[in-house]
């Protein structure tokens, strides 16, 4: 069987090829770097992703993200646990608010000094 | 009287002033509209900035900050919340702010980088009602992540550019309904690892060829008729179908803000919508640059950053009187490559030319034509107008010509 | 209890309670939406008629005349924009020639100054973009334009200056007469008065209906618009009306006070008295327009659609048929040129049936331009900015409007309450970014400044909330 992939490690957004049978990996072509290999072979066994959103603070929200990838299946697992957090102000980009979800801390990566406000 | 001006304290105004004080300009300032540095990547809190710069994938904040932490460090001046409202050709700049009023500030050279502004739903003749509930992506982007508030639960997209892409997958995982995303042209205009990632991640279907064709709901928006449409771009009537929604996002296109710029009289490209250049990033007016968005519509911030440092050294080098110009050659496209940046190079040395096409093309070359001879081909797989192209041109190719013609061939 | 009630926030009701504000009256203004101007008197093609449109002896031609002749000096104490554009009418074959003339001979007769009918090549010379088939026009240099919502804006304003009250939201539901006064409830609140004007507009047969007045109707006759950039606001300088038809005066192009250009309105009639969509059929209509030559249609910035009040009579109906009631319906165009006359004839009858009127010693009828800060020197802005650091905020980008001048529309009478109503006073949200960067930060000053949350604020008032709740929240 060959799966097709477009590869989302870098904006080249390469054409992968993925040849397998039944579930093992035979080979992987279309990648011209060795990541866009290591992507093919993830997704077609544990797809992962790095999730960026934002997590309530004094004031309104601050960005955060996964600072490893997840497993493609725990977004929304994720996401769940994220929203029931409030982040402490001030937080500083890399600052770790969450340890160990699902392999990956939950960074800031925003600056936030004290509630925002329009002035 | 100062050195250097920069309008846009966003990723082409730091990297800019960054670029002029490493060539040892000194006496800059830069102007701000908003409340802080980073423009517009404050709101782009998804990954992917930075793999060519840093080799790194960042955050818009992130890559922002680093930009903005070498500005602080190095002691740049800038002003925030400060509004430019006009620039003379002479190089004036009248500007607004609530702690100096409106002043005056006579610069010996200026770069422009003001960013973009996203097309809105007014231009685009929706027939229907004129309900709350429709936002342009940006918008949307602006008021989830920096507000901290959901425009709306039920929602569809209208036009397939990155900012609409990459608001499907973040309202999603605020959890809304993203019920499609709806694209005009045959081919959508973000890049593919983003159909993939926000799109296909979350199962939602991007429907090429189609548009919205009627708007409905009287307060609030309470749905919208889509319809395929032809290869004129004319929607089909008996395709219509009805999508009940609260929300319609519109990502149909960006517009270099180039108010400033026609004030200045400074020549802008119809293509683009941004001044036409040198490969300095120089404008017509000499001493007034322009890089970042205001001067094309880039994929990647990366190479904004780029193009804002040849312009900070570029304007240094004006400003030390050192910029010389030796040469002119006029850089020619044939319509399936739309534009150059530069459209014109005025010293010969070895210039990166930047391009984008009209349509998608696979196996093609890429063919630089002086008259009817090719001095330059490059291959290359696959071109989409949604991606930004580029190819080295060497300075030897500019010797004794006036003009060079850039054509895209099927193979 | 009131001397006067007022029902519609129109420029009928607004020219009516400014006029009244001169007099030792308490007033009140009953309007059903979350603004004023908010039914015909927010979409239509601001022109002030000269007048030759209406038949003779008509009802419609003596006020229209008499309306544009007040309308400058109204304009200038209300420091509305108002310009003296002129207009042309724009004939094409022998039947327009003779309908011009017709034309002619009736404005002559309405009273209006200066007509004249000129030739190709005058009308080329006059217009150079006029569509080289268009063989002669009405001149008439009295006409002119004015923006409908600023208008009726700064006259309830002008009036609550004045004293007068308005109540928004308030629908109303039951009329009941009792002895020597009315009482006038929506569901929620009643107010009580010895006159009563119905200035209900397209609702105000409904209006009448409720104390029992069938004397007429009013139905819905759609007009849709297209909107076009500043840069193209210079493509003509008359509004440019092509020859009428029973239908109305057919797709104008005009110049507007704020130099954008208005292609419109087409004319259908409907029953639906809310139906404001736009359509895929209006605008092709909207796009042959064909009185001016290379209408930049792609740089659209808006569309929009009215609806005229169109009467069963034909003309305007000014009438009553209860001591104390008087209802104005069928006010369509040329009404926005005749608002001010039509006051002083609601005035008139008012007085017929009692209304005794006292002088104000202290009635002031100027109201502060919207636009003061906008025109003002830079050394005055630089001062007002020194005083009030929100005048050096901009906050609209594209049309340069400053935090101070938002906050003024939202404390100035009649108060903005809306992101549209901060729109339709300051223009913030109007130019080329349809407020794609700003509103965000107009709905944190509308919170502020009205003390409500930010999640309530609304489009234009009932259910058009422009967000759902916070994120996180509403999962």
């Amino acid at each position: 069987m060959t799966r097709e992939l477009t590869c989302i490690v870098c904006p080249m957004g390469c054409g992968l090829k993925v040849e397998l049978d039944n579930d093992k990996i035979v080979s992987v072509s279309g990648n011209t770097c060795p990541r866009g290999k290591q992507y093919a072979i993830n997704e077609c066994t544990d797809p992962q992703r790095t999730v960026t959103t934002t997590m309530r603070c004094d004031g309104g929200v601050v960005s955060v993200k996964t600072d490893h990838t997840i497993s493609k299946d725990k977004i929304f697992e994720c996401m769940t646990i994220i929203n029931s957090y409030f982040a402490p102000l001030p937080i500083h980009i890399g600052d770790v608010i969450i340890k160990d979800i699902f392999g990956a801390n939950i960074v800031a990566t925003q600056n936030k000094e004290a509630a925002w406000t329009i002035n | 009287m100062t050195d250097l001006v920069i309008i846009g304290g966003g990723p082409a105004g730091m990297s800019a002033a960054l670029a002029a004080y490493e060539s040892g300009i000194r006496d800059i300032l830069i102007l701000e509209r908003d409340a802080a540095l980073g423009g517009i990547l404050q709101q782009c809190i998804h990954n992917g900035f930075g793999l060519h710069k840093f080799g790194q994938e960042l955050t818009g904040p992130e890559y922002a900050w680093k930009y903005e932490k070498r500005v602080h460090e190095l002691g740049i001046p800038y002003k925030l919340n400060t509004m430019v409202l006009d620039i003379t050709y002479n190089k004036v700049i009248t500007a607004t702010n609530a702690e100096d009023g409106m002043f005056e500030i006579k610069a010996k050279a200026i770069i422009l980088a003001m960013g973009c502004r996203e097309r809105p739903k007014g231009a685009l003749n929706i027939a229907g009602t004129r309900p709350a509930g429709i936002y342009s992506a940006g918008t949307a982007q602006k008021l989830v992540n920096i507000e901290g508030y959901m425009p709306g639960k039920n929602v569809v997209i209208l036009g397939s550019g990155d900012i609409g892409l990459i608001m499907a997958r973040r309202m999603t995982l605020e959890g809304a309904k993203v019920q499609a995303v709806c694209e005009l042209m045959p081919y959508s205009g973000g890049l593919a690892r983003n159909i993939e990632q926000c799109l296909n991640d979350f199962n939602i279907p991007l429907k090429l060829s189609h548009t919205v064709i009627e708007i409905h709901g009287k307060e609030r928006l309470s749905g919208v008729t889509i319809a395929k449409v032809d290869d004129r771009r004319k929607p089909i009537m008996s395709t219509a179908e009805y999508i009940p929604c609260d929300t319609l996002l519109l990502s149909v296109g960006l517009i270099p803000e180039n108010e400033l710029s026609k004030s200045a009289d400074i020549e802008l490209s119809s293509v683009t919508g941004g001044a036409v250049v040198d490969q300095d990033r120089q404008t017509s007016v000499s001493g007034i640059f322009a890089c970042g968005n205001v001067l094309h519509v880039h994929d990647l911030v990366d190479f904004v950053s780029d193009e804002a440092e040849i312009a900070g050294k570029c304007a240094a080098e004006y400003i030390n009187g050192e910029k010389c110009s030796n040469i002119s050659v006029n850089l020619k496209t044939d319509g399936r490559i739309r534009y150059t940046v530069p459209q014109r190079i005025t010293q010969k040395k070895d210039i990166t030319v930047y391009f984008r096409v009209s349509d998608v093309f696979r196996n093609v070359r890429i063919n630089i034509k002086n008259g009817d001879k090719t001095v330059f081909s490059k291959k290359k797989n696959k071109v989409a107008p949604g991606e930004m192209e580029s190819i080295q041109l060497k300075a030897e190719l500019l010797d004794g010509v006036s003009e060079l013609n850039l054509e895209l061939e099927e193979v | 209890m009131y001397d006067v009630v007022i029902i519609g926030a129109g420029v009928v009701g607004g020219m009516l309670a400014r006029t009244l504000s001169a007099y030792d009256l308490k007033i009140c203004i009953l309007e059903k939406e979350n603004d004023v101007a908010m039914g015909a008197s927010k979409a239509n093609s601001g022109i002030v008629h000269a007048g030759f449109d209406a038949k003779e002896n008509s009802l419609k031609a003596k006020l229209n005349v008499r309306g544009a002749e007040l309308m400058p000096q109204i304009a200038e104490e209300l420091g509305v924009k108002y310009k003296n554009n002129g207009s042309l009418v724009v004939g094409f074959n022998d039947e327009d020639v003779k309908t011009i003339k017709e034309l002619y001979d009736r404005g002559c007769k309405n009273g209006v100054r200066r007509l004249r009918i000129i030739d190709q090549d005058e009308l080329h010379e006059l217009e150079p973009n006029i569509s080289d088939k268009a063989i002669c026009a009405l001149h008439a240099p009295t006409g002119a334009i004015i923006c409908p919502y600023e208008l009726t804006i700064a006259a309830i304003g002008n009036a609550m200056d004045n004293g007068a009250e308005l109540k928004l939201n308030f629908e109303v539901k039951k009329i009941q007469e009792h002895d020597g006064y009315w009482e006038i409830a929506s569901d929620k609140d009643t107010v009580m008065s010895h006159y009563v004007v119905n200035a209900a507009g397209q609702y105000s047969d409904a209006v009448a209906k409720i104390i029992g007045d069938n004397s007429f109707t009013v139905h819905p006759r759609k007009g849709e618009y297209i909107l076009l950039d500043k840069e193209c606001g210079g493509l003509v300088s008359h509004t440019v009306f092509r020859t009428p038809t029973a239908m109305g005066k057919g797709i104008l192009v005009s110049p507007t006070v704020d130099g954008n250009l208005l292609v419109g309105p087409t004319s259908e009639d409907i029953s639906d008295k809310d139906e404001t969509s736009t359509t895929i059929e209006g605008f092709r209509k909207l796009f042959d327009a064909d009185t001016v030559k290379n209408i930049p249609f792609n740089k659209t910035i808006t569309s929009f659609c009215g609806l005229r009040s169109v009467g069963s009579t034909g003309d305007f109906i000014i009438s009553s048929i209860k001591r104390g009631f008087i209802s104005a319906g069928g006010i369509e165009s040329p009404g926005l040129s005749a608002s001010p006359a039509i006051a002083e004839e609601i005035i008139d009858m008012l007085g017929v049936h009692g209304l005794v009127l006292c002088k104000k010693n202290d009635y002031n009828p100027y109201r502060r331009t919207a636009h003061w800060f906008r025109e003002a020197s830079v050394a005055a802005k630089n001062a007002t900015i020194a005083q009030n650091h929100a005048y050096g905020r901009v906050i609209c980008r594209c049309e340069t409007v400053t935090e101070g001048e938002i906050i003024e529309a939202i404390h100035t009478n009649p108060g903005a309450r809306d992101l549209d109503g901060i729109k339709r006073r300051t223009r913030a949200q109007m130019g080329r970014c349809q407020g794609g960067f700003c509103m965000p930060a107009i709905m944190r000053i509308l919170s502020r400044e009205l003390d409500i949350p930010y999640e309530s604020i609304s489009k234009s008032g009932g259910g058009s909330d422009v967000i759902c709740g916070r994120t996180k929240e509403t999962l």
